[in-house]
């Protein structure tokens, strides 16, 4: 069954923390990784691979540019999931 | 019917002896950040490199290749004449043909078969499954392995995704005959739908019949070769270790290409390893060396005395292509 949108935030949220650190709790919606979050390239890229192990998703590498905010990528998956 | 007769070997091989040979040039980040207008601090923080070995302008390839394969045969303490294989790892030979590895043969006082494979970063796991195979097929006594190459011809200053990574090294060694297993199965393969992610930036046509082109140099899709790299190239580490009838905790070293710290530090967590495996970081001194840097750091941890001769080490390249190889040995 597909996840909430508060439910793969929530899940994203704990892979983030697991990569880099950041409570949980400052991962929101409107954060954007590389501005707010300070997630470089490298480690976007292994959340998105974690995030693709939970959530049974695929997010192509060229879909990866295009997750700009946490927002963008619960977007994603939750569209994928459906 | 008339039968022919075939060649039968050795039951096993093993790695005799090896040489190494680093670039003359120590270059580290502030010598090479201003055309990519970058810090020491942040390609410290992506890769994990502080210095790369560059060689001299008049050091060739060739050059190289032969240094660390007299090393080589030295350590194994046989001579040339022994050799009946010499395989050439390289992607920095500037010539169609002849190939590099005749020339190297040559310099070495060997006439025996010598041919060069393109298997970039993973050429030097190539050239061990292949010298294993001819070795104990009966095929060749003894074959050199050489992995060399001269990155610094073929990389763009501006380039943000690749050149700054890259050295110039050689590492080559002699596989012979063992009385005890010591090179276990070499698990390889490829993936051509990744072709593009490490490329040279336009083919010798395109710069040939484009005066626009600029002279092509590498290039690489960095975050995904990241990704391939750290999450796909695990499974294959732990098929090779199976392979070889072991489990991680009988592996004293994990020595992968030296591509990027941040790559290493990502397989040694999905693999699994135990905390007393010894992990390869030559990478930190002398760069990417694509098919030198798995003999490079060898050497390194052998001469550091964070391995001896004798330990298990499980070693996997991969690149270019895409290509892989890995496999478990026992080290000379």
């Amino acid at each position: 069954m597909a996840l909430s949108e508060q439910e793969v935030l929530a899940g994203l949220a704990e892979i983030v923390a697991e990569e880099t650190g950041i409570d949980t709790a400052d991962v929101q919606l409107d954060k954007s990784f590389t501005d707010d979050l300070d997630i470089d390239s490298l480690s976007m890229m292994t959340i998105v691979t974690l995030a693709e192990e939970k959530f049974d998703v695929r997010i192509p590498d060229e879909e990866v540019k295009n997750l700009v905010s946490v927002g963008d990528a619960v977007n994603y998956i939750t569209t994928a999931q459906a | 019917m008339t039968v022919i007769r075939t060649t039968t070997g050795p039951r096993f091989a093993r790695l005799r002896g090896l040489g190494v040979f680093r670039g003359e040039l120590l270059v580290p980040n502030e010598d090479i950040i201003g055309p990519i207008d970058s810090s020491d601090e942040w390609i410290r923080k992506m890769t994990g490199i502080a210095t790369r070995v560059r060689a001299k302008p008049d050091t060739s390839v060739i050059d190289m290749a032969e240094a660390a394969s007299r090393q080589a045969l030295e350590n194994a303490g046989i001579d040339a004449d022994e050799i009946d294989a010499v395989i050439l790892s390289t992607i920095t030979f500037p010539h169609i043909t002849p190939g590099g590895a005749p020339v190297v043969a040559d310099r070495l006082g060997i006439d025996a078969a010598a041919f060069d494979i393109s298997a970039a970063c993973a050429g030097y796991c190539y050239g061990i499954g292949q010298a294993d195979s001819l070795v104990r097929s009966g095929q060749a006594r003894n074959v050199l392995v050489v992995g060399a190459e001269k990155m610094s011809e073929f990389i763009d200053p501006a380039d943000r995704s690749i050149s700054y990574l890259l050295g110039d090294a050689a590492g080559a060694v002699v596989v012979g005959p063992s009385e005890t297993p010591a090179i276990g199965p070499t698990v390889w393969g490829s993936d051509g739908a990744g072709a593009h992610l490490v490329r040279q930036t336009a083919s010798w046509f395109e710069y040939r019949d484009n005066p626009d082109t600029p002279f092509p140099t590498l290039y690489q899709e960095g975050p995904s070769v990241y990704k391939w790299a750290s999450f796909k190239m695990a499974p294959v580490a732990l098929e090779a270790i199976e392979a070889a009838g072991v489990t991680p905790a009988d592996i004293q070293a994990f020595i992968p290409h030296q591509a990027n710290m941040r790559i290493i530090d990502q397989m040694v967590k999905q693999i699994g390893l135990p905390d007393h495996v010894a992990i390869a970081r030559d990478i930190v001194d002398s760069g990417n060396t694509s098919a030198a840097s798995i003999p490079l750091a060898t050497e390194r941890m052998l001469r550091d005395g964070e391995v001896k001769s004798g330990d298990l080490a499980l070693q996997i390249g991969f690149g270019a292509g895409l290509v892989y190889a890995a496999q478990v040995v026992v080290l000379p």
